[in-house]
């Protein structure tokens, strides 16, 4: 099968998880005591006192004074950093925040332990959404900033209000995206183990950047980082909620240290709800100005992003109002841009990046912008987007991002072809005539995807993630083993980077093994998130395969007395262009290790390359298409169809990039109609089960029907381009622009996601036309 | 702590006996994965919605989490760990496997053991029961288009 | 003082003593030494996530599922007694012709999912007394009767007596539910049973259940029961009045539906709000009208 890319190889990750081999932390348990937070049930007070019974072993924020806060750090004037310690301290901060530990010899027991550990607290005002962080005289959630305000960021382009006055239409909207919980189906968790001969703590953790957490976790105790290693097992899912810094690891890590012993710590769903990461809860005033060919001519964005009560490590608490105000305008084409975007501390769950980040509350705001003008102009929205979308490469964008080349108008042609959209709203209007309310739904969008140092840098972050680096060794055998920071985690990149190692250096994929997720054994890098894995983990191990293949090429001509630039590596063979003279690779492997008085003169023995891949980043982009009905009297909906176009440049696993889009735009339709957390005004968490919040099942998700494009561009080595978070960056707005459609008869508009059955069902009975 | 009273349990899981002391309080999920080291099946929710930890007992798809092992005396309990004959994958493993059914495999578990039992009583499923079946567990990664397609496929190899 | 707390978050059971009970009169036996102490487990798929959390911690758990005694259906003249061990999945296919048998089957499906209803019990399901659970709705609507055993003796207890308020019942903490004796519907009854559920398997937000009759005539016997809505299932006595002679019409349907969304005291939650609940009242009843004259 060569080449490999392109191959829709099943996963070598695959056949451990199928049998019940796989290792999860929780497995990983055997001699390890278990460590149980105790959390607070209060959003926002002043701990007095803690009191554990004696026989308890329990350790508070008293214990560990040495464990420096975490203060993640960006440096701009626009940026006031806070800090959190990993046990609260003084005060506690959101419900949820761990407050004390105990440790125990089974999980029960650890329970019953922590049951028993007596917190008094005196309860202060707490404050729950931005808005009202906002408001004079609102509670403070940390004492030196008094508005709340953590970041505080503008952008504007000339003449905005000049551009207003002057256009022949404006929009203007607001939008509410609630919050949601990224939930892996593993929650967090990690297992510390001191080993007292060396000296060294290995933490065994559910994490996405191993060596990031290394990092931090050596500053935050005070030890020189080789008295650490971070191992990473098989991770039941992450999607950004593993990325950042959990202050439990570093708890757990202590105790491990102060205890000289293994312990554990194995987050239930309960505390993943109410403490792990939350993500979203945005809310957005957008304004735009149209002229009367209804080009979008100007933005205007007021941006609010409840950050919850701390900030994230290492991205911090910036990535979401950042990437918002950076990534707003989308595949849209307008010079004029002004925007204000804020983070806002409150209450409630710190935020982390969730698969997407900012991006599909963005993306939902432009397409509802896009849609809204479309009404107004009554055109077709599909008509409206093709006018405003970029199509000129490479083009720049007004707050100055490059896009490489994509197919946004020829996605979204493809994309309406696909659903048919004439016969839909024949269907429309026969079905609107007996009561039945059927709509659909487009959104057009970028991903930017493989962020190198550069995209980083512009946010100006303490700590700027982005390149990667890759160790290649080709054994004695022919067997070559890759070594990398990146941490995959269900994405199927050992398979994938196999296939593209194996293409480059003739070996089969099955003989590629690929290590990672070991700070002992891997190069330093910054781990599995934001798409961009396959981009440049992917980029630096083309590269390193370049130069192996280079050396092997020499030996080879050597060999066969050929020229270099002749010799055709390719199946297990290395032969000279044009004819039979051959040479196995695995014999110059041999060669290279056990004979290398034959190489050439200056050249060392082995067969080992190394590289490192940065790029500036590459933007996929995709058109995707809902069809919805939905029941005015109960107020559900139901997916009828989901089409996507995707384009991602060059495939190098079809099944694994489909699975990629499925598993997104699930994840998008669960944003759109389902998963919130809620709080109540005191900060009480309402949603502590997946009773309450809701990951869609099988029944509520359609058959998402994936269509490709493969536009190749320069501006990564292998021509792929990344496409992790695009299923949910897309999918919310084709949706909610697919519902708006069907109760457009109505009235109605939508401006809240999730667009639970309640809420559309207010909106109904509220409007005028409500029927009969 | 006080020390807790243990009893003794006699666990039947894959065919083996497993003698275990646990507390009553132990579900049969933690006694599988901890006091029998038979850590496949996996725990989501702990409460009965995500089914990552379901199995067969007495041949029926159950929530592990919702049972206790002293309970489960008599019961014949099987895991993912019995599913494949040796090296052979069962045609379900199989299938997954083919149709990218899983992505990081928390879940798979679960799955695999849902349908085994599922199909097992239903060698011949139409779609609307297959979808409703398979809505009993939650996938985080897949959206569940592949699940789907690898069970349907499992089903037709094992009726031949 | 500043007031004090404890965590809020358990996933483990606290501790206890467990009973396995080899017969009725042992179970209640054990009832009646330990009261409120002790629960019934029997399919353990509302007790155990309760447990779970630790929202319930009783110090003694009495198992009665290896009672096969109260493993059983029979038809007794126009009653379907039903022993309290029945699994929900019994219930898939019709367990008896006619009209009950159906309405059974359709309400069975919705309850969980596969793996739940393997396990979970009809009388546990009415013991737990979930105002959305679909037993209680039908146990109401049927007028059923609920026979219990304790120390000293038994009673049949009326669907209308027996659910009081969310999650309580009127068996006392030493009583045993043993047998439900559904009435059989007459066997010309036509059924409706119509729900609305966030996800395939929840319980629902609201569940209309509706049988009537009417042949060619006007609509006799009419009987709503919603669940959902309320503390407890209720039924919607004035909407069956104002269906009573009337023909079966999508009007008198619709008044009826009207009737019934306002009738009793709605219950919010987070799902949605009282008002919202009487929205789905409405939809669902007439829907379940519609459904049991096309069928
Ligand atoms: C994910 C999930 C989804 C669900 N969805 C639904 C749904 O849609 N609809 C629905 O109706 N249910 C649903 N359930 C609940 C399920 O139907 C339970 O089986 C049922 O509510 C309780 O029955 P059980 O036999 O499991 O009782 P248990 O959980 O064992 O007991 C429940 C309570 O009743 C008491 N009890 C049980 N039997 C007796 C008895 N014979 N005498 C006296 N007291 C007794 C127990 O002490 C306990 O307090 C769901 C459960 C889960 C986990
Ligand atoms: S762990 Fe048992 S159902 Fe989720
Ligand atoms: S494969 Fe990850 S949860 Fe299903």
């Amino acid at each position: 099968m060569i080449p490999w890319i392109g191959q829709p190889l099943p996963r070598f990750e695959d056949p451990p998880l199928l049998t019940g081999e796989g290792r999860f932390v929780a497995d990983l348990t055997r001699d390890a005591s278990f460590l149980r937070f105790v959390r607070s049930p209060v959003a926002h007070g002043r701990i007095v006192s803690i009191e554990a019974p004696g026989r308890i072993t329990a350790f508070t924020a008293d214990d560990l004074r040495q464990v420096r806060p975490i203060r993640p750090l960006l440096h701009r004037p626009d940026f006031h950093p806070i800090e959190q310690p990993v046990l609260a301290s003084g005060k506690v901060r959101f419900v949820g925040e761990p407050v004390a530990v105990v440790v125990a010899r089974t999980p029960e027991e650890a329970e019953d332990a922590a049951e028993q550990v007596f917190v008094e607290i005196e309860p202060q005002d707490p404050v729950v959404s931005a808005p009202d962080a906002l408001r004079p005289g609102a509670p403070t959630v940390h004492d030196h900033l008094e508005d709340n305000v953590v970041v505080d960021a503008r952008f504007e382009t000339e003449g905005v209000d000049e551009v207003f006055a002057g256009a022949a239409v404006v929009v203007e909207f607001d939008l509410r995206s609630q919050r949601q919980n990224a939930l892996p189906l593993e929650a967090r968790g990690s297992v510390a183990s001191y080993d007292p001969r060396s000296g060294r703590t290995t933490l065994t953790a559910s994490v996405q950047s191993p060596h990031v957490i290394r990092t931090i976790l050596a500053d935050l105790l005070g030890i020189p980082e080789s008295d650490l290693r971070v191992v990473v097992p098989d991770v039941g899912g992450a999607f950004g909620q593993k990325f950042c810094l959990a202050p439990e690891d570093v708890v757990t890590a202590w105790v491990a240290r102060r205890l000289r012993t293994t312990v554990s710590w194995v987050e239930d769903r309960r505390e993943n709800l109410m403490s792990s990461f939350h993500s979203r809860d945005h809310h957005y005033r957008v304004r735009g100005a149209f002229d009367r060919d209804a080009r979008l001519l100007a933005v205007d964005a007021d941006l609010l992003c409840n950050i919850g009560a701390y900030s994230c490590y290492p991205v911090t608490c910036g990535v979401e109002p950042l990437m918002a105000l950076a990534e707003f305008p989308g595949p849209y084409d307008f010079r004029t841009y002004r925007v204000r975007s804020r983070g806002i501390t409150t209450n409630t769950c710190p935020m982390a990046p969730y698969r997407g980040v900012s991006r599909p509350v963005i993306t939902l705001a432009m397409e509802r912008l896009m849609d809204l003008a479309a009404v107004r102009f009554g055109i077709e929205p599909a008509e409206i987007r093709r006018g405003n979308l970029v199509s000129e490469f490479p083009y720049s964008s007004a707050t100055g991002l490059v896009y490489d080349e994509g197919s946004y108008v020829e996605s979204l042609d493809r994309a309406v072809e696909e659903i048919g959209l004439e016969d839909f709203r024949d269907r429309q209007a026969a079905a609107r005539s007996e009561g039945r309310y059927l709509g659909v739904g487009i959104s057009v969008f970028s991903e930017r995807t493989g962020y190198g140092t550069s995209a980083f840098a512009a946010r100006s972050m303490d700590v700027t993630p982005g390149y990667e680096t890759v160790d290649l060794a080709m054994d004695p055998s022919g067997n070559v083993e890759v070594r990398l920071g990146a941490s995959p985690h269900g994405q199927g990149l050992e398979t994938t980077l196999a296939q593209l190692i194996g293409d480059e250096l003739g070996v089969e994929p099955a003989r590629v093994r690929v290590v990672h997720s070991d700070t002992d054994r891997t190069p330093y890098g910054w781990g599995t998130f934001a798409s961009r894995s396959l981009v440049i983990a992917g980029g630096a191990a083309r590269l390193a395969s370049d130069r192996l293949r280079a050396k092997l090429a020499a030996i080879a001509s050597a060999e066969l007395e050929a020229a270099p630039e002749d010799i055709v590596i390719r199946a297990g063979r290395a032969t000279v262009a044009g004819t039979d003279a051959g040479i196995d690779v695995s014999e110059l492997a041999r060669l290279a290790y056990h004979s290398s008085h034959r190489l050439a003169g200056g050249m060392d023995p082995g067969l080992t390359a190394t590289a490192t891949y940065d790029p500036a980043g590459t933007f996929s982009n995709a058109c995707h298409v809902a069809a919805v009905e939905v029941d005015p009297e109960t107020g559900g909906v139901r997916v009828d169809r989901f089409v996507v176009v995707e384009d991602a440049g060059r495939l190098i696993n079809p099944m694994i990039v489909d699975g990629q889009l499925h598993g997104g735009v699930t994840q998008g339709i669960a944003g759109a109609l389902y998963e919130e957390i809620r709080y109540d005004s005191e900060g009480n968490i309402l949603t502590t089960s997946l009773m309450d919040f809701l990951p869609p099942t099988l029944a509520e998700v359609p058959t998402i029907e994936v269509h490709h494009l493969e536009t190749i561009s320069d501006a990564t080595i292998t021509g792929a381009k990344g496409l992790g978070e695009g299923g949910t960056i897309g999918a919310p707005a084709a949706i909610i622009n697919a519902v708006a459609d069907a109760l457009r008869p109505l009235g109605v508009e939508v401006a809240e996601v999730p667009a639970t059955p309640s809420r559309l069902r207010r909106l109904v009975s509220e409007s005028e036309r409500i029927p009969a | 702590m006080t020390e807790r009273t243990r009893v003794e349990v006699e666990l039947t899981v894959n065919g083996r006996s497993h003698r275990v002391r646990v507390e009553p309080r132990r579900t049969l999920a933690d006694a599988l994965r901890d006091d029998c080291g038979l850590t496949g099946t996996h725990l989501g929710c702990e409460h009965g919605v995500c089914g990552a930890c379901t199995i067969l007992a007495d041949g029926e798809p159950v929530r592990s989490c919702l049972m206790f092992a002293v309970q489960c005396e008599g019961m014949d309990l099987r895991t993912v760990e019995d599913l494949a004959d040796g090296d052979r994958l069962h045609p379900i493993q199989q299938a997954f496997w083919e149709n990218h059914g899983l992505q990081c495999g928390f879940c798979t578990p679960g799955f695999l053991m849902l349908s085994a039992g599922y199909l097992a009583q239903n060698p011949d499923p139409d779609e609307e029961e297959l979808r409703a079946v398979l809505s009993s567990n939650l996938c985080r990664c897949t959206g569940y288009q592949n699940i789907l397609k690898a069970v349907r496929q499992a089903a037709e190899v094992m009726r031949g | 003082m500043a007031p004090g707390y404890y965590t809020p978050a358990f996933m483990k059971p606290a501790p206890f003593d467990y009973h396995q009970a080899r017969s009725v009169a042992e179970a209640v036996a054990h009832l009646g030494e330990y009261g409120y102490e002790a629960k019934i487990l029997a399919g353990g798929q509302s007790l155990v996530p309760a447990m779970n959390f630790r929202l319930a911690r009783p110090a003694v758990l009495v198992d009665i599922n290896p009672l096969d005694e109260l493993d059983y259906l029979e038809e007794d003249g126009d009653t379907l007694r039903i022993g309290a061990m029945v699994r929900h999945v019994t219930f898939e296919r019709p367990v008896t012709e006619g009209p009950t048998g159906r309405l059974l089957a359709m309400a069975a499906h919705h309850v969980g999912h596969l793996p739940i209803r393997v396990r979970g019990t009809f009388g546990g399901s009415l013991a737990h007394a979930d105002p959305a659970a679909e037993w209680c709705v039908i146990a109401l609507l049927l007028d059923a009767e609920l026979a219990t055993r304790s120390p000293s003796g038994g009673r049949d207890i009326p669907a209308a007596d027996f659910f009081q308020t969310v999650f309580t019942t009127a068996l006392e903490p030493e009583e045993l539910l043993v047998e439900a004796r559904l009435p059989n519907l007459a066997p010309h009854t036509r059924i409706g049973f119509q729900q609305f559920s966030r996800r395939a398997g929840d319980f629902a937000l609201t569940m209309a259940a509706v049988a009537l009759e009417a042949d060619d005539g006007p609509v006799a016997n009419a009987r709503i029961a919603l669940g959902g809505v309320s503390d407890r299932p209720v039924r919607a006595g004035e909407a069956e009045q104002a269906l009573e002679g009337q023909p079966a019409t999508d009007e008198s349907f619709r008044a009826a539906a009207e009737i019934a969304a306002q009738e009793f005291d709605a219950i919010g939650d987070i799902h949605g709000s009282a008002d919202y609940r009487r929205d789905l009242v409405r939809a669902l009843t007439r829907r379940a009208l519609e459904q049991a004259i096309s069928t």
